[in-house]
Order: structure tokens, then C-alpha cells, then sequence
């Protein structure tokens, strides 16, 4: 069966930081919100809901989220079902909603997604986000999401030769690159902070799992997102700017202990990645700009090698000889990414999109990719297990 | 198709031995056990007992730690490649893993268990049994 065209209609987003005062609802509320008034569309309109959250149950002792939002925003009775996949909760969720609409189910639904990990507090928070290692042999050893990376750092520097103390100045690049594009994005849990930050601040600061430093880790952050989507027909009745989906592509894998040595090649990635360029009928060069699940300084390397814009092993060269700052051949997380702007694990993957789609439009006035048509985005749940990358674009999929 | 449960292959660790799934079509091994061969998916499987050796193929040392396991801090948790070809995650006993850094790859260590308390959220809620990694030779 031939898929319909699928176009953004409008997007939303929260100020991601702390917000001890707003619910997993409320800050959902404010995203759709958001999104709502710039869809020229009547609640009616929206058919379904899509909702990503992590660990509600954790941090806000909620689960069976979705009907209450939906209920609690004024889609009263809408069918609504909340998404679980760890990081990737809202890229699962969208892609979902993507493919119902695609395929005719729906002609207009919301997705998004919100998390409060800040306000419940680094150890809490770090138990919540070890949920999704293995929890059996993996949660045995007391293995934590900053640990998955640093396993995958030196497995790094072993695997290409390159020795560890060279490759954390590079991977230290990747942070200080996110804090300066996450420094001038008012959305960012740190705007206005950590704008001019050194290579020797982020090798300095205090060690959370040997190699990694705070400084390569992105933050705990409460925040949310929206995004409202229709036919490609519908949107171009209602709104000007319709940004279109031009491909969407997912992949899985078991735990870390599974997946060996490739846990550094992030099998996953090239599977979803490769899907969504297929159905895009594009390859990584057309690609003007990324938004990329940098948790860590060294995903967002083996992020951009497994997406297939750079050779397995040169990822690391390329953020050190500016390729994928704002003013180099791929621009990577022009909004400061999971470092600069925070990640609010469930609603992380929809907030990129939020991104990608203000970049086409020519409204992310404070970190423009110039002349930009084309914007990918790539979340990744859990430990290299589920993988969603979505390519976006100005233009119909040709 | 021989089940091996996963307090059956704890129960084995606490002794000292490492149970893993042989393969009956491909001859891979299989280790922690799961439902099908690791390697080409069949259900043709018999369980075995591994040489219970490896060598480390990366590790970390972790300073802060999640709810649950904050009394343990610092620990090491490494990844070994076992001498029949799978890996398995558990904890190096060594103070020094930093100081060592990179050239702890590599080496040959013999996996034990080791029971600890368990915490809200472990799926064994009467013990949490870790793979111990001990390195054969001192640094």
C-alpha cells in the first residue's frame, strides 16, 4: 500500500531545566500548546494523541499517562497511548503517529512527550535511567548510563588506536561545541551558561565513570514537547509552511553484552538510518544539518559514523577539524543537543524535531544552518537498543 | 531445548561456575542464557559449563552510582570477552583501574560470583548475585 505524504503542522516546547512546579502534565500541556496555536487547526481536528515518558512511575509515581493527558488538555475521549522506549520514547511515538497518518488511520494527531528527571534527584534519576540497561545482568554490576559510554569510549580508543587521552580532547569538542549552540538557544537548560567553555574544563571536572566527566555528560533535565501532524493535503489547506516527513526508520538490538564489539558501530543506527534514507530516496550527503542523541560526547561520534556521514573510526576527527560545527559540511546539533539543551529523556526525540523543523523554517534565528532544506534527527533508547532516526524537508518526498 | 534459569545460573556463579547454552547446529555458545542460540537463533541448545575465563575488553570505574547501590561506590564494572566467544558484564576487584587506564584491556582474568543485597528494583529481590572478575596476574 502506498503511503500518503505526511507534514508537520505546527511544534511546541517547554523551557527544558528544573520545573518543581509543573506536573508531567503541565509541561505537556504547555508544549501542545505551543504546537496548537500555530496549526490553524480546532481540537477537533486532532484525532489521536501519541505520548512518550520514560519512567513516570519513578520520578512522578504515574503510569497510564495518555488518557489523562488527553483528557486533562481538552482531547476528551480521543484514543491516546503512551510510548516506552527508553531516550527514543517520543522518536518511537512519532514514528508511530507518522506511520498511522501515512497510512490513512488518521488524517490529524498529536505526539510528544514530557519527563521530570531533575526534579527527582541524581540518584533516583540515575537508578531511573539505569532501567534501561539490562535489568538483570547488566543492573547486577551497578552498570549506569554514564558507564554504558565510558565502556563504549575505551572500547573506542582500543578499537581505532586512538589513545585515550587524544581522543577525550576530542570528545571534550563535542561538549564545548553543544554548550556554545545550547548557551544561545532560550530554550536550553543552560542558555546563557557554559557558552565559553574550555577542552581542559570538561577534562577537568569531576569524574562520573572513568573516563567520562561531567562536562561529557548531558544533564538531568524536566521538560516537554509537542509536534501536530496531518496528511501532506491537510496541512497545505492550513498552514504556509508545512514541513514534510520524508523518511522515518527504526531498529533494536539485545543488551550491551550482546551486542560485543559493535556496540561501538551502533548497528542499530546504520539499520534505521539506512531505512529512513530509503524511504526518503536520499543519501547521507543530502543531509544539511542533524540533530543527534549526543547523551554523552562520545555518542554523539559514534552517532555521526553510524548515520553514515563519516567512516567508522573518523567521527572523532571530524568534530576536531570543524565539520560538524554550525559553519562546517554538516552542522550537528545547531540546538546544543542532549548536552547543551538538556534531555528530557521522553520528550527528547520530539523536541528534536521541534528544532529540525524551526531550522527549515528559518525561525532558529539564534543558530541558523544556513540555506538549510533537509534536517535529519537520530534518538537512541537505552544502551545502542532502539535506534529512530526521522529525515525532515521543505519540499515533498520526491 | 535445555532451560537454564536465571537463579539456576546465579546459583552455579555463587559455586564458581559459569553456565552457559551450546549450540547444537552451529556449535556457538550462548552465555548468559537466553531462549535461542546468541549466534544463529536456534532452539537446538545444551547447556554447558564454560572454562569460566576471558579477557577484559573494556571497564569503567563509576563514582556515582544510582539509588541502591550507593554504598558500593567506587567499583569497576568491566565487560570480558569469555574464552568460548561471548561477553558478560560484571565488576573487576581492583582499586587502581584508572591508574592502569587502557592497558587493562586485554588481560586475562577468572569470573566468580559474588552476592550482594539486592534493591527495590532488581528482578531477584532476595539477592543480587555479581559476576567478579579477577585479574590473573598483579599490576
Amino acid at each position: 500500500m502506498d503511503k500518503r505524504d505526511v507534514a508537520v503542522l505546527g511544534v511546541g516546547q517547554t523551557r527544558f531545566g528544573y520545573h518543581p512546579d509543573k506536573t508531567l502534565v503541565d509541561l505537556f500541556a504547555e508544549a501542545f500548546y505551543e504546537a496548537f496555536s500555530e496549526s490553524n487547526i480546532e481540537l477537533k481536528d486532532i484525532e489521536a494523541l501519541y505520548y512518550g515518558n520514560f519512567v513516570g512511575e519513578m520520578t512522578d509515581g504515574s503510569a497510564n499517562l495518555s488518557g489523562f493527558i488527553a483528557d486533562e488538555i481538552g482531547l476528551k475521549g480521543i484514543p491516546a497511548r503512551r510510548y516506552e522506549a527508553a531516550c527514543a520514547s517520543s522518536s518511537v511515538a512519532f514514528r508511530e503517529a507518522y506511520l498511522a497518518v501515512a497510512h490513512g488511520i488518521y488524517d490529524c494527531v498529536v505526539v510528544g512527550g514530557s519527563e521530570r528527571l531533575y526534579n527527582a534527584g541524581t540518584a533516583i534519576g540515575t537508578r531511573a535511567l539505569a532501567t534501561a540497561v539490562d535489568g538483570l545482568h547488566e543492573m547486577t554490576a551497578g552498570l549506569t548510563f554514564p558507564g554504558v559510554f565510558a565502556l563504549a569510549a575505551r572500547l573506542y580508543s582500543k578499537k581505532y588506536e586512538v589513545p585515550m587521552d587524544k581522543l577525550h580532547e576530542k570528545m571534550a569538542l563535542v561538549s564545548v561545541k553543544n554548550h556554545k549552540y545550547g548557551a544561545i538557544n532560550p530554550k536550553a537548560q543552560f542558555y546563557n551558561k557554559f557558552g565559553d567553555l574550555k577542552v581542559e574544563d570538561v577534562l577537568n571536572s569531576k569524574v562520573i565513570c572513568s573516563p567520562l566527566t561531567l562536562f561529557d555528560c548531558c544533564p538531568m533535565t524536566d521538560g516537554g514537547s509537542a509536534v501536530i501532524l496531518a496528511s501532506a493535503d491537510f496541512a497545505e489547506d492550513v498552514v504556509d509552511n508545512p514541513v514534510y516527513v520524508l523518511g522515518t526508520g527504526q531498529s533494536g538490538a539485545g543488551g550491551l553484552f550482546r551486542q560485543r564489539e559493535d556496540m561501538v558501530r551502533a548497528i542499530p543506527r546504520k539499520k534505521a538510518a539506512e531505512m529512513a534514507f530509503k524511504e526518503a530516496n536520499l543519501t547521507p550527503k543530502d543531509i544539511d544539518f542533524v540533530e543527534i542523541h549526543d547523551c554523552f560526547t562520545i555518542a554523539e561520534i559514534i552517532a555521526t559514523e553510524a548515520m553514515g556521514f563519516f567512516e567508522y573510526g573518523k567521527g572523532a576527527d571530524a568534530v576536531a577539524e570543524g565539520v560538524t560545527w554550525i559553519d562546517g559540511e554538516l552542522p550537528v546539533n545547531p540546538d546544543g543537543g542532549l548536552i547543551g539543551k538538556g534531555h528530557p529523556v521522553g520528550a527528547t526525540g520530539t523536541s528534536q524535531i521541534y528544532s529540525v523543523v524551526k531550522q527549515l523554517r528559518g525561525e532558529f534565528s539564534y543558530n541558523p544552518v544556513k540555506n538549510a532544506e533537509i534536517g535529519m534527527t537520530d534518538t537512541l533508547g537505552g544502551d545502542f537498543g532502539t535506534l529512530v532516526n526521522v529525515i525532515l524537508g521543505i519540499h515533498r518526498r520526491r | 531445548m535445555e532451560q537454564v534459569t536465571f537463579k539456576g545460573f546465579y546459583d552455579f556463579l555463587l559455586e564458581g561456575k559459569l553456565l552457559g547454552l551450546k549450540c547444537l547446529d552451529c556449535g556457538a555458545y550462548t552465555c548468559p542464557p537466553k531462549a535461542v542460540c546468541d549466534n544463529c537463533g536456534s532452539r537446538n541448545l545444551e547447556r554447558a559449563e564454560l572454562s569460566g575465563r576471558g579477557r577484559i575488553a573494556t571497564f569503567t570505574t563509576t563514582y556515582i552510582a544510582p539509588a541502591g547501590y550507593d554504598k558500593e561506590v567506587p567499583y569497576t564494572v568491566a565487560m570480558v570477552e569469555l574464552e568460548e566467544g561471548p561477553w558478560i558484564v560484571g565488576r573487576l576487584e581492583i582499586e587502581n583501574a584508572d591508574e592502569i587506564g587502557q592497558d587493562l584491556i586485554g588481560e586475562e582474568v577468572e569470573i566468580g560470583g559474588k552476592e550482594y543485597p539486592t534493591e527495590m528494583f532488581y528482578p531477584d529481590k532476595k539477592r543480587r548475585v555479581v559476576p567478579v572478575f579477577r585479574l590473573l596476574r598483579t599490576f
